[in-house]
């Protein structure tokens, strides 16, 4: 009975939370608490953060509020930020993925082979949509009918693929000859990166995706209470096993943009992106339980670190200062996020 | 006239090349063809050629997850089939340490004849190697240095030190030449909490400071051509006029190249690390700023085996007086340039 699915899956915003019972009792939320329970205003944490190391930027770097830096930062975001769309999917849905690095390593890999490389550029895409699309499906099948948890199940995809990359590729780089991959990272349209464009291609489809369709609003339902989405019919393993495969496309397409910006295929590609891109979930105000989370809140998270690293090489921090410093700005990110999430409520 | 100096004397006429020697001819000539696809082996020469008491020799490196590192496990596995009188026990390579020392206990425990190790963490294999040199197993020690001397009969590796020597004089003198009096010198270090990251950024400052010059923005990647792309994208935003840039590391600098055409800059030169192919096709082909590279060989990996079959056949090395091997080689920095690269070129291994 699919239709049912419609009228049961609660109407939700892009945080997935349903409108609360308050109204029942007479009393709905104030306007200004409305406003900051939006996605934005949840967000705002997360921009306050941004601004303050924009700040910072300008006042330590010359070079910081130039437009090849800001465009430097936004192509370092793309790839992480692709996977990390992939991720805040998965993460609603209730599950995780921890394959997301090294599956994108092993697509770099597949499609970068010299067999792959010499029928060019459109099989070399295919490969790695097709690789990256696979390992998210044995992922899913492996958790929806395998009934083995989604850690597990993804943490054995992660040392999988990691090996099969390792045995494909002899452990070495594979050097991108093909012209048009190599030339997708040094494409600029109206002055701004290919590979920023793939990005928000990326981020703009998610959104619509989670927000505006149905296959959205089954996700942070069967996230929130998956007995309950199974019991309002909705079919929750074919659901998990598209929440896979999205997130394994995500690295397909990811696994590209790597070959084209460094222009090798390597199984040490995407080393730790699992926790990159989790913890960017994390402070963007998705629930670890699912249910619950925006893709906005994801990409602001990608933005924040990867704006971090840039101020501190503009600045020639060594890189264990950087390290101290990510740590305690995600905490501070996620303090000022509970706190506007608090006043909010 | 005393053994020695005789044998020494007919060492030298007849040829006979120990294994630093040795390579040397594979650098000058063809003799030494490549026996697999990016190994470079060396054929045992003069007295030494001679089959001797067959042995065993155990093998043990870290995992490859590195151009670098490949070529070791594959010279290592090349030279060893050029003796008919070696058996190589070679385990299974691990980047976890405690997998590495329960692999080279097993081979102690084989009895096997020689051991070369290429710890994954010098310092945590070092007991370990003091008990097979206990045992009486003979331990040629393979690049990343073991902290006692009682835990290695022979090392030999790479000059980190003199890497970085090499980059800096090659850097210095250039920009000297060019006349450039305050240049902006970039350093992109591969990862900074390893000794030898340590040493090749001393060296390549104390070589500069010679010149009157200073290393600008530094940054560390991870000698991975991801985090090359990533920190070089970065520093070139610090640093929008560069002179001279030294990347730690060839198989990184795929990505560091990628990084620096991306950003279309070309006002600087660079230089390499380690002596890969693919640095060294790019230095032939002088179309980009890499105009050179300084050697960290792999070939040492060929050079171990063939000394542990020298130790643990209690021979010398042919041209040497001695008779018995060194305890320590360490091998020079060449600087490859647009001159000399077909010299190297088939020292070169692939990233």
């Amino acid at each position: 009975m699919p239709d049912q699915e419609l009228v049961t899956a609660p109407a939700a915003d892009e945080s997935g939370r349903v409108e609360k019972a308050a109204s029942a009792a007479g009393r709905g939320p104030s306007r200004a608490a409305r406003l900051l329970d939006s996605g934005a205003g949840r967000n705002l944490g997360l921009v306050a953060v941004l601004v303050l190391l924009c700040v910072v930027g300008v006042s330590t770097a010359d070079t910081f509020a130039t437009t090849s830096n800001l465009l430097t930062i936004l192509t370092s975001a793309s790839i992480i930020g692709v996977i990390t769309v992939g991720v805040t999917f998965v993460i609603i849905g209730g599950g995780i993925d921890l394959s997301v690095g090294k599956v994108m390593a092993l697509a770099s890999v597949w499609a970068t082979t010299v067999a792959t490389q010499s029928y060019g550029p459109w099989v070399m895409i295919f490969c790695a949509l097709a690789v990256g699309a696979g390992a998210g499906l044995v992922n899913g099948l492996l958790i929806a009918y395998g009934r083995i948890v989604p850690f597990i199940v993804t943490l054995a995809m992660l040392i999988t693929a990691q090996g099969l990359a390792e045995r494909i590729s002899g452990r070495r780089s594979q050097i991108v000859v093909d012209p048009v991959i190599a030339g997708i990272a040094n494409t600029r349209l109206l002055g701004i990166p290919l590979l920023v464009y793939i990005f928000a291609a990326v981020v703009a489809l998610g959104w619509v995706l989670l927000n505006r369709t149905t296959f959205g609003r089954r996700t942070f339902a069967i996230g929130g209470n998956p007995e309950a989405a199974r019991l309002a019919g909705l079919d929750v393993k074919r659901h998990t096993i598209a929440l896979y495969v999205l997130s394994g496309l995500c690295c397909g397409i990811a696994a590209i943009m790597i070959a084209s910006l460094t222009t090798t295929g390597s199984s040490t590609h995407g080393t730790l992106y699992e926790l990159d891109a989790i913890a960017a979930v994390i402070i963007g105000g998705t629930l670890l339980t699912g249910g619950r989370g925006t893709l906005i809140g994801s990409i602001l998270g990608v933005l924040v670190f990867t704006t971090i690293t840039n101020l501190f090489v503009l600045n020639n921090l060594a890189t264990e200062v950087q390290n101290i410093a990510k740590g305690v700005i995600i905490v501070v990110a996620v303090l000022i996020q509970t706190r506007a999430q608090r006043t909010s409520t | 006239m005393s053994d020695s100096s005789a044998l020494a004397r007919r060492g030298f006429l007849v040829g006979a090349l120990g294994v630093g020697a040795a390579l040397t001819t594979a650098c000058t000539s063809n003799a030494a063809a490549p026996t697999a696809a990016g190994t470079n082996t060396a054929p045992a020469a003069g007295d030494n050629a001679e089959p001797g008491t067959p042995v065993t020799i155990g093998f043990s490196a870290p995992a490859a997850d590195h151009g670098w590192i490949a070529a070791i496990a594959a010279n290592a596995q090349a030279q060893a089939g050029q003796y008919p009188d070696v058996t190589l026990e070679a385990v299974n390579p691990t980047n976890d340490i405690t997998q590495q020392i329960a692999a080279v206990e097993t081979l102690i425990n084989q009895g096997v004849d020689a051991l070369v190790i290429l710890p994954n963490d010098g310092s945590q294999l070092t007991s370990l190697g003091r008990r097979a040199m206990d045992a009486g197993i003979p331990v040629i020690n393979l690049d990343r240095i073991f902290d006692s001397p009682l835990a290695y009969r022979t090392w030999i590796g790479g000059d980190n030190y003199g890497m970085g020597v090499s980059a800096g004089t090659y850097i210095g003198t250039r920009l000297r030449e060019a006349g450039v009096a305050n240049p902006i010198i970039g350093e992109i270090a591969g990862i900074d909490n390893l000794p030898l990251t340590q040493a090749r950024s001393q060296g390549f400052s104390d070589a500069l400071a010679s010149f009157g010059f200073a290393v600008g923005p530094r940054q560390a990647a991870d000698f991975t051509a991801q985090g090359g792309q990533r920190v070089t994208a970065n520093l070139l935003q610090a640093a929008p006029q560069l002179d001279a840039v030294w990347n730690h590391d060839d198989d990184q600098g795929i990505g560091v190249l990628a990084a620096i055409t991306q950003a279309g800059r070309s006002e600087f030169f660079m230089v390499g690390g380690a002596g890969s192919a693919n640095a060294m096709r790019e230095i032939k082909a002088d179309t980009s700023v890499l105009k050179a590279t300084v050697t960290y060989s792999p070939t040492m990996a060929s050079s171990a085996m063939a000394l542990a079959r020298l130790v643990a056949q209690n021979r010398g090395m042919g041209d040497l007086v001695e008779k018995e091997v060194p305890t320590s080689i360490t091998l020079a920095s060449a600087t490859i340039t647009k001159e000399n690269v077909d010299t190297y070129l088939p020292l070169g291994f692939e990233s």
